[in-house]
């Protein structure tokens, strides 16, 4: 395990707040995005103006911290220019690297910032060995985020052979399908994760109380999830959404459910990965310190060769349940 | 291929210049995504071949590796009998690739002889350099990006589903490979490791006993208020309704697409392929067509067009004829 000493917990910062906690909670790393559709996380109140984001990276050097900037939507067609702006500015401001998924915003990145450290975003969907090598020959990326499609077994097979260091998710929603490559919430809601950079888009849900006290949750016009009274409504999130086929209601996708790997953790290390990522930058402040806390500690522990402890961490999870997700064949 | 003669008869300076525009416009019949039987599916590209006006065909699994095998003793007189007919066949590799026998199964389809259709980066990576098509689950939403994979080696590249009539058309128009675009048929929304066919069995895909044979055209998945919403097609997600721009074929010519793709359905496509070609030879109008794929369509199917109009895919827009 000679790598674990460089391995780094990567953090999420939907705002401000959140990257000052996930810091002092102990993140060696968090990543965040600008105030716009070129990320993927772009909701209402979240993310960095430019200035925040000066003030972002000052804050994060200063203590130690690597800062991240997801760039890792997809230039639409007749308007590269924001995501131009947000590679321009990314270097400009110092970051320690940009998160990228189109090949054309790597390109660009690429051609005019070859300074810039490039990490290949989950959304861009490189599972292979070769799709890894095409960004690297070509944009010069130095880590791939691996899909949450590849078993620890894939993953261990993988890594000795990439040529690029290799992070990985470790907590938080689940990628029930491909990333970066999901039409389903603009098949509803007519906006586009990859151009939008927002999946089930709050302007598009609903809750709506039914005379039996229960709560349904649409996206657009269609029920998603229904909770009896009593029972926490559900964000309408199609993946996991309840369904009926042949006169059964079930969830046909998948559960409401987050991703947890703690306990997969020495054989990721084992596997050679460099990093290990917590999702949520949609999420709060207050999520943000518990989570990473407790995954600073399940990696320390991990990297000091001690077993895997099991986290109270159920509460925060969706449906307050959790899965190892694609890193257990059984899930396939 | 038989045209109709009054699409090929000179006419005025605009007429030729309108027929040499329709001359240019090709008709493919895109991957099966569903699992037929090998029989039925060898019988099926037989009548194809035989019968319908689809000037190519593609060939090849797109949805799942493990069940790729089943069609392998048909393949090689499937495509010898399009070629025979004068037909293109196209061998479009596996959508999502992951673990070792994906890569092997891409890296085997990559070294067909012929024409392959990337529709993961893994398979543009492996065709880099030699001329090869690119299929509609690659992420193209931009100029630069038809630009980048044209340099790769794409000369045909078939857009993603999402696409605006706008957006086709400036990528068209930056693009130096030929634009295609998907005018008909349950459309693939999103795909998983995890097969869905499987788990609506109570199964995962090692013990899947390929249940996904059981559904020719998708197993409807509908809301708990029962509208119908989704078809599932092993490790894909699908649209329940089909897709159909028999109304917008007219404006993405114009927007600079040169080839329209029709998904295989359990439905007569010779007939649906049929009506398409007459579509854009100017035989039938846009009103025809619709008429006609109408009673060519199961009739709990409905249509969608959304996206293309900038709207929620799953929309039905009345369009006005061009």
């Amino acid at each position: 395990m000679s790598r674990a000493a460089a391995t780094e917990l990567i953090c999420p910062a939907g705002t401000p707040a959140a990257l000052r906690t996930a810091i002092d909670a102990g993140a060696d790393a968090v990543y965040t995005g600008f105030r716009d559709r070129t990320n993927a996380r772009n909701f209402p109140g979240l993310n960095f103006s430019r200035e925040e984001m000066k003030r972002a990276i000052d804050h994060a050097h200063g203590s130690g911290v690597k800062l991240f900037i997801a760039v890792n939507t997809f230039a639409a067609a007749e308007d590269p220019g924001p995501w131009r702006q947000a590679i321009d500015d990314a270097a400009r401001l110092g970051a320690d690297a940009a998160i990228v998924a189109d090949i054309a915003v790597a390109d660009y990145a690429a051609r005019n910032h070859p300074e810039l450290r490039l990490h290949l975003s989950v959304q861009a969907s490189a599972s292979t060995l070769e799709a890894i090598s095409l960004f690297r020959r070509e944009f010069n990326i130095q880590r791939v985020i691996l899909p949450r499609t590849l078993t620890v077994a894939e993953l261990a097979r993988l890594i000795p052979r990439t040529p690029v260091e290799v992070e990985v998710f470790l907590f938080g929603a689940m990628g029930v399908m491909a990333e970066g490559r999901c039409a389903l919430s603009s098949y509803v809601t007519g906006i586009s994760p990859n151009l939008g950079g927002a999946c089930s888009p709050a302007e598009h849900v609903r809750y709506e109380q039914k005379p039996d006290g229960s709560l349904v949750s649409r996206l657009g016009r269609h029920a998603i999830s229904i909770a009896k009274p009593g029972e926490a409504a559900g964000y309408p999130t199609l993946c996991r959404g309840c369904y009926r086929t042949n006169g059964r209601s079930f969830y046909a996708l998948e559960e409401p459910t987050s991703l947890n790997a703690v306990s997969a953790i020495p054989a990721l290390l084992a596997a050679g990965v460099r990093a290990f990522k917590i999702e949520g930058r949609q999420r709060g402040r207050a999520y943000v310190g518990e989570v990473v806390a407790a995954m600073r500690k399940a990696l320390d522990a991990a990297m000091a060769g001690k077993a895997p402890q099991t986290l109270a961490t159920k509460h925060v999870a969706e449906g307050h349940h959790e899965t190892l997700g694609g890193y257990d064949k059984a899930w396939h | 291929m038989k045209r109709s003669a009054a699409t090929t008869r000179p006419g005025t300076r605009a007429r030729r210049r309108q027929t040499l525009e329709t001359a240019a416009a090709g008709l493919t019949l895109g991957p099966l995504l569903h699992n037929w039987p090998a029989e039925k599916r060898r019988d099926f590209y037989f009548r194809i071949a035989d019968e319908s006006p689809f000037d190519a065909v593609c060939l090849g699994e797109v949805v799942c590796s493990k069940r790729a095998h089943q069609f392998d003793p048909h393949l090689g007189e499937v495509a010898e009998r399009l070629r025979r007919a004068g037909k293109t066949a196209v061998h479009s590799s596996l959508a999502l690739v992951t673990g070792a026998r994906d890569m092997e199964f891409v890296r085997s389809a990559a070294a067909r002889e012929g024409t392959i259709e990337a529709n993961d980066l893994a398979a543009v990576e492996l065709l880099r350099g030699r001329p090869h098509h690119v299929g509609p689950y690659v992420n193209v939403y931009g100029e630069d990006t038809v630009k980048l994979l044209s340099r790769l080696g794409a000369t045909r590249i078939c857009l993603p589903i999402e696409l605006s009539a706008e957006a086709v058309a400036a990528i068209a128009k930056a693009s130096p490979a030929e634009i295609e675009v998907v005018v008909f048929g349950r459309i693939p929304l999103a795909m998983s490791v995890r097969c869905f066919h499987a788990r609506s069995r109570g199964r995962r895909k090692d013990t899947c006993r390929f249940v996904c044979g059981e559904d020719a055209d998708g197993l409807p998945i509908g809301t708990v208020e029962g509208e119908k919403f989704l078809a599932i097609a092993g490790c894909q997600v699908l649209s329940h309704a089909y897709l159909n721009l028999a109304g917008e074929v007219a404006r993405l010519r114009r927007a600079g697409a040169r080839r329209f793709r029709v998904l295989p359905q359990a439905a007569d496509m010779v007939a649906i392929g049929s009506t398409f070609r007459r579509l854009l030879d100017g035989a039938i109008d846009a009103k025809e067509a619709q008429a006609r794929l109408r009673t060519l369509t199961p009739r709990a199917v409905g249509f969608i067009n959304g996206f293309v109009h900038g709207q929620p895919g799953e929309a039905w827009i009345q369009v006005r004829a061009a």
